[in-house]
């Protein structure tokens, strides 16, 4: 069965969104290149749970909202849906830009969140680690660096026409907005991250070019009830990677900490 | 018509061999490659250079802004306005660039720039820039919020020059509780002249040519035909806000060169501009066209036309496009006659010194230029002015 696709105005604010599947809510936010279709990951997760994969804000098909200057305005966006949508005991998982958003959610409340995952968050700096510079990567320099497997980097799709050229430079866009400088994170959040009390699960990439596993201990260290998965031969996108067992991972997690 | 000799002063002791191991001459070259001792000698050249123009009866002298690169080195813009001020008597002094969006406080450049104004006793044009994508890099500062700050930055400057202090900047992206300048600028009616450089946008121009501001726009580096097209955007736009654009608010900016014969200088020439174009202006796409650096629609006509950004340029294709005026003086006489008739600028700017050109060469350049081919266009211009003012 194919996954349903609406538009829902939340905060002023129409955002389209993907959903498949029954059991618990399980909240996707997507990293800076969006999520303009769905994935093989999504369908494995559709088999266990009500998966929500939302555009943010500024990203897609979605408005570009007055109110949007910064990542902690998409965590209280997701805060107003997570209402909107009258879910609770969601499962958020985020990845990169979408990680530092759940991340940042998670600070604020987790009244209505029952776990976390985080994969390869952006959102905290690490003095003397250097991260990839995205905004200086050519679009083939960008395949090359996100993924481990070459040959995975070949095969994604290039954008195919010029509305989906538009929604590459959109999405782009709103990436450098939320995260030029400082580059990819809030300076405040680390002081915040022992707020959230969830169980939470925190997967790296032992090849991320853009946001080095070294990253993926600090933020560990910071989340108190957290723990950190790494998989092997993978670069910054897991569940694009190793969808399979990227999934079974977020699966497991979800089912031990029941 | 009014004449300026502009200088980038480029790193021309460059190791020319540097693409073998690096992409660009901007952001992400060492600047090991850059020689203090052969730096120094540069700077003071270049600086004696502005100076002999304002000998040699020219109207005024440029300088601009550009970071962490060697294609122009002057970060600080301001510094080599200090320096020419006290040197120099007649020429006006224009500062073509500080990049507003960079700038944490605008304020400063509202200081620095009535400083200047007020040593020279009010010889200062003030530049006022959004900077090349580059410089987004260089300086970490956010490319999204680039029109938003250039404005409001602005406004800002604008407001110190001209409102009584103290007063309150209450803004989006800068928020002063006092803005008090000590020294207001010396022109006062109502500041400084401002000038718009840019290499072409539609919405800078209608920002520029609105009734309330009238600036000059400056049209820098681009081929002759976009020049056509963008001083015709100024005029519709100030037309279609019921007035008449002046000669005085368009002005176009252009490396030139000047020898005894077309044969002379093309051979003179060609290495030096070559470099230019080849060595000192090289960089990826990435650089120089940071996200919201364009608007999205800009975005997309980039994207999808075949980039000439990294190809090879020869002084023949910048020869044909008009974007470099070479030859003998009756040869760049007619050239720019022809186009100033044409187009209609009051203010041109000649870069009379770029890439390698070497000091002997530039010397030579400003001179034919300036004996044999300004007095000429001033005599022309001038006679074409006075007869539309009748």
């Amino acid at each position: 069965m194919a996954h349903e696709e609406t538009i829902e105005t939340v905060t002023g604010c129409r955002i389209r969104i993907m959903r498949k599947g029954k059991g618990e809510p399980l909240l996707f936010l997507h990293g800076a290149t969006g999520a303009p279709r769905w994935l093989p990951f999504m369908d494995m997760l559709a088999e266990s749970y009500d998966l929500i994969v939302p555009e943010h804000p500024g990203f897609g098909a979605s408005d570009t909202p007055d109110w949007l200057d910064n990542v902690g305005d998409l965590a209280f966006f997701y805060l107003d849906l997570i209402d909107h949508l009258g879910l609770d005991e969601v499962h958020l998982v985020g990845t990169s830009i979408g990680g530092w958003i759940a991340a940042e959610l998670a600070t604020r409340s987790c009244e209505s969140i029952k776990t976390l995952t985080l994969v390869a968050p952006a959102g905290i700096h690490v003095k003397g680690v250097k991260k990839g510079d995205m905004f200086m990567w050519s679009p083939e320099e960008t395949v090359a660096n996100l993924f481990h497997n070459q040959e995975i980097a070949k095969a994604v799709p290039q954008p195919a026409n010029e509305d989906e050229l538009m929604v590459v430079l959109k999405n782009r866009l709103m990436t450098a907005k939320l995260g030029w400088q400082p580059r990819m994170y809030n300076p405040h959040l680390r002081k915040w991250l022992h707020r959230v009390d969830v169980p939470t699960l925190i997967i790296w990439g032992d090849d991320d070019k853009l946001i080095p596993g070294e990253y993926g201990p600090v933020y560990r260290d910071l989340i108190p009830n957290s723990r950190l998965e790494v998989i092997a031969e993978c670069g910054h996108l897991p569940h694009v990677e190793k969808a399979q067992e990227f999934a079974s991972k977020v699966v497991s997690f979800i089912e031990g900490a029941a | 018509m009014k004449f300026y000799m502009m200088h980038l002063m480029p790193y021309a002791d460059l190791d020319l061999d540097y693409d073998q191991k690096y992409n660009s001459a901007w952001i992400t070259l060492p600047n090991s490659y850059y020689d203090p001792k052969k730096g120094a000698k540069l700077y003071n050249r270049y600086l004696d250079e502005l100076e002999y123009a304002d000998q040699l009866g020219f109207d005024g002298v440029c300088v601009n802004e550009h970071h962490q690169n060697a294609y122009g080195l002057m970060p600080q813009p301001g510094v080599m306005a200090g320096a020419l001020a006290r040197r120099t008597k007649k020429v006006k002094i224009a500062i073509l660039g500080r990049a507003l969006p960079l700038l944490n406080n605008p304020v400063t450049v509202a200081e620095e720039f009535a400083m200047v104004d007020n040593i020279t006793e009010g010889r200062l044009i003030a530049g006022f820039v959004r900077g090349i994508g580059a410089e987004y890099h260089a300086w970490s500062s956010n490319p999204a919020l680039s029109h938003e700050r250039f404005r409001e930055a602005h406004d800002l400057i604008v407001r110190a020059w001209t409102e009584t202090g103290p007063f309150a900047f209450e803004g989006d992206q800068y928020h002063f509780e006092y803005v008090n300048l000590w020294p207001r600028p010396y022109q006062n009616d109502p500041h400084p002249p401002i000038w718009i450089p840019s290499q072409g946008s539609s919405e800078t121009i209608e920002w520029a040519s609105h009734p309330s501001r009238r600036y000059t726009y400056l049209q820098t580096f681009t081929p002759v035909a976009m020049l056509a097209k963008y001083m015709q955007m100024y005029k519709d736009m100030a037309a279609g806000h019921g007035y008449e654009a002046t000669e005085d608010q368009l002005g176009w900016s252009v490396p030139v060169y000047v020898a005894e014969t077309d044969e002379i200088a093309r051979r003179e020439a060609q290495p030096h501009i070559e470099n230019f174009l080849n060595k000192f202006l090289r960089m990826p796409k990435e650089m120089l066209l940071p996200p919201g650096y364009l608007s999205l629609k800009s975005m997309l006509g980039v994207m999808k036309a075949k980039s000439s950004i990294g190809t090879k340029q020869t002084i023949d294709t910048v020869m044909e496009k008009g974007m470099f005026i070479c030859g003998s003086p009756q040869t760049v006489r007619e050239k720019l006659e022809q186009y100033q008739s044409e187009i209609g600028f009051g203010h041109l700017l000649t870069l009379l010194q770029f890439g390698t050109l070497p000091a002997e060469l530039t010397r030579k350049n400003m001179e034919i230029y300036a004996n044999e081919v300004m007095p000429y266009l001033r005599e022309r211009t001038a006679g074409k002015v006075s007869v539309a003012a009748e």
